[in-house]
């Protein structure tokens, strides 16, 4: 790399640097503006997170009733950013999540039987019973994995898009991670390394406030994490996460200029999880500001009824179509989930198996 | 056609044979344009194949190696370099969490074909975080290939070998074997899952095992007492993890009487994991003597030379155990 290009400067805008009225559930409620937009994809958009929102809330009650037992860390709430992100990348794109996926496996297009079977720890799951919902994987879809280890897959995302540069695909490698995982150094690391290589990279911060029990306040001395990209020269933008229209064209922006080789981008999403950090509670009674009027404020602030209240108003999506929508989900969640209960187990021998590709001596 | 090359000439051969035979191999890590990270063992390999192939690196162990196994899963096959194995202690979760489970985790539909190649370089006063040889770490870890070359032939076609193979694999040399020079043929392509342990020079009084610079330990001092009628056995492990131990339990089923040698420390280390495979495996009553190991004291590398003499295992130590072993 020549050093004209090391020392090229990436234009980055100005950013007050603290979130504000985004992290103010009190703000943001109001329907979202759906003048001049794509009614289909709307549509689309609006049932995908309807799918989301269905499938966590059916496997938090399968928690809470102790059928399934491992760690779920739910998405409820947050279904904005993996769907309006989604919305933008091919099944030759290169994803990878965290503990908190089931929202980027389903809106990229993940199979619903094979995540309940993969909860359960059937044969059938989409990582053939051996990794439990927080170790999810479709290659076939573009969704190349996620993992519990907090910004484990960062780094490996963006091994994806120095592949993806070298051998000259126009694939994006893209990661997606939380408020806590810019806590850890490899992040640091990772977004260094790929501004300075100019890679295909998307890092894209779910900021739901908290990590686990913690408040971002007692956490970081900004509740803004683009700061970092700033840091590292790399463009970002900072968005409504409960806005899947302005979700969308920040992803629209940053993916379609990483793919054309301008280098990497950064988007933040601001949003809230309805539940705690692991399984079907709501976890009120932890941290120092997550209370019961926090989340009720918060659920004004819905990312799927924003949606739905701008289509009804324009009269492009009934209560009706809505509720059955809802009502055909309803059947698909029992239908899956009796599908996984019935599946096998994997066979006793699967347990030595895998650990090498060629088995071992 | 036979030809003398050391064991760093082997080195810098695998990477010129992987980098010319198979254009989905690329090199990244710290000092990989540089004369003095590495030694001998990667000269000039920017000029031949360019730097966008063989890329030096920020001081960024964790993402690099991260990026290894993220590259991997796209066809790649990138080699991973960290000149000191002190420093690869940073990119510990990319190699134990990430690379090594990733098959296992997603039920064998992805294989991290990644190589790491972390380098033993220890002495010259560098003191304990410049010396370390942390082998029997990995070597604990279910799915990542451990690879500790003792010979010349290979420290070449097992690095090659590494590269070609489907699984992570964590190959590790020792400076203090570069000089080291053997005849060898044409680089030979070899399947690493076959791989394991070898009979180096044969013997039937004792047996002694190690891996890297222990075989080399082991072997000057087999060679020594072969003048007095001594007749030991030496076992080059080469592979440490997954470890097949059957052909040591071959051997000291022969000569019944074992020495286990290893540049690591002694605590939950390989000699440990020799020996106890070996008393697991054989009647008892067959031994003559005690099984005993050579390693490090449990203390970190000194930096004072006088105190480094102490530190290492000597010549005249395993000397002394193996005489000790015959006597009883």
């Amino acid at each position: 790399m020549d050093a004209a290009k090391l020392m090229e400067k990436i234009q980055v805008e100005e950013f007050g640097g603290e979130l504000g009225d985004l992290a103010n559930p009190q703000k943001y409620r109001q329907n979202l503006s759906i003048h001049n937009q794509d009614m289909n994809k709307l549509i689309i958009q609006l049932e995908k997170m309807l799918l989301i929102r269905a499938v966590e809330e059916s496997i938090a009650e399968l928690v809470l009733s102790k059928e399934v037992n491992c760690p779920c860390h739910l998405s409820v709430g947050q279904e904005a950013i993996a769907v309006g992100i989604a919305q933008h990348l091919t099944s030759h794109d290169r994803a990878f999540g965290n503990h908190r996926s089931h929202s980027h496996y389903l809106a990229m297009g993940g199979n619903v039987d094979s995540l309940f079977a993969e909860v359960f720890g059937k044969k059938t799951g989409c990582s053939m019973g051996m990794g439990g919902s927080m170790h999810l994987f479709s290659g076939d879809i573009g969704f190349h994995g996620s993992v519990p280890i907090v910004a484990g897959t960062i780094p490996v995302a963006v091994g994806a898009a120095l592949s993806a540069k070298l051998s000259g695909s126009n694939a994006v490698g893209i990661a997606f991670f939380g408020d806590g995982a810019c806590e850890e150094g490899v992040l640091h690391e990772s977004l260094n390394f790929a501004s300075v290589m100019k890679l295909p990279m998307i890092f894209v911060v779910e900021n739901n406030l908290y990590s686990s029990h913690m408040d971002i306040g007692l956490r970081q001395p900004n509740d803004s994490t683009a700061r970092f990209a700033k840091a590292h020269h790399i463009e970002y933008r900072v968005v409504d996460g409960n806005d899947v229209i302005a979700v969308d064209n920040a992803a629209s922006y940053l993916i379609a200029k990483a793919r054309a080789g301008e280098g990497p981008g950064f988007l933040e999403a601001v949003t809230y999880r309805w539940l705690g950090h692991v399984g079907g509670n709501a976890d009120i009674d932890v941290g120092v500001r997550r209370s019961p009027s926090e989340l009720a404020n918060w659920k004004e602030r819905d990312p799927v009824a924003r949606l739905f209240r701008a289509l009804e108003d324009k009269h492009i999506y009934s209560a009706s179509m809505f509720q059955g929508y809802k009502d055909y989900l309803d059947d698909l969640m029992k239908s899956a989930i009796k599908k996984a209960k019935q599946d096998p187990w994997p066979h006793p021998e699967f347990l030595y198996e895998n650990v090498y590709y060629a088995k071992a001596i | 056609m036979k030809r003398k090359m050391t064991y760093s000439q082997g080195i810098w051969e695998a990477f010129d044979y992987v980098l010319s035979h198979y254009p989905e191999t690329f090199i990244l890590g710290q000092g990989v344009w540089s004369p003095w990270y590495v030694g001998s063992s990667m000269k000039d390999l920017d000029k031949k194949y360019g730097k966008e192939r063989v890329i030096d690196s920020p001081v960024s162990e964790g993402a690099c190696t991260g990026i290894g196994v993220g590259a991997s899963l796209f066809g790649h096959r990138p080699i991973i370099i960290h000149p000191r194995m002190d420093f690869m202690i940073l990119a510990m979760d990319s190699i134990v969490n990430q690379a090594a489970k990733w098959s296992y985790m997603f039920g064998g539909q992805a294989h991290p074909c990644v190589t790491i190649r972390s380098i033993i370089n220890r002495g010259g006063e560098q003191g304990a975080q410049h010396s370390q040889a942390l082998h029997s770490w990995f070597a604990h870890i279910p799915g990542l290939r451990v690879v500790m070359p003792y010979s010349a032939k290979d420290a070449r076609d097992l690095l090659v070998a590494s590269v070609l193979s489907n699984d992570p694999v964590l190959y590790i040399d020792d400076r203090w074997l570069y000089e080291q020079e053997e005849e060898v043929e044409d680089v030979e392509e070899l399947d690493l899952s076959t791989q394991g342990p070898k009979v180096i020079l044969e013997g039937k009084d004792i047996t002694l095992v190690g891996a890297s610079y222990s075989c080399l330990l082991g072997l000057n001092v087999a060679k020594a007492l072969q003048n007095e009628g001594i007749s030991c056995e030496v076992i080059d492990l080469r592979v440490i993890n997954p470890l097949d131990i059957s052909p040591v339990l071959k051997s000291v089923k022969k000569t019944r009487r074992v020495v286990s040698l290893d540049g690591g420390w002694k605590n939950c280390g390989l000699a440990g994991e020799v020996i106890a495979s070996v008393v697991e495996n054989i009647e008892p009553g067959l031994l003559l003597s005690k099984p005993t190991r050579l390693t490090l004291p449990d203390v970190s590398a000194p930096t004072s030379l006088e105190l480094e003499k102490k530190y290492y295992p000597s010549h005249e130590e395993v000397h002394h155990l193996i005489r000790q072993s015959l006597a009883s």
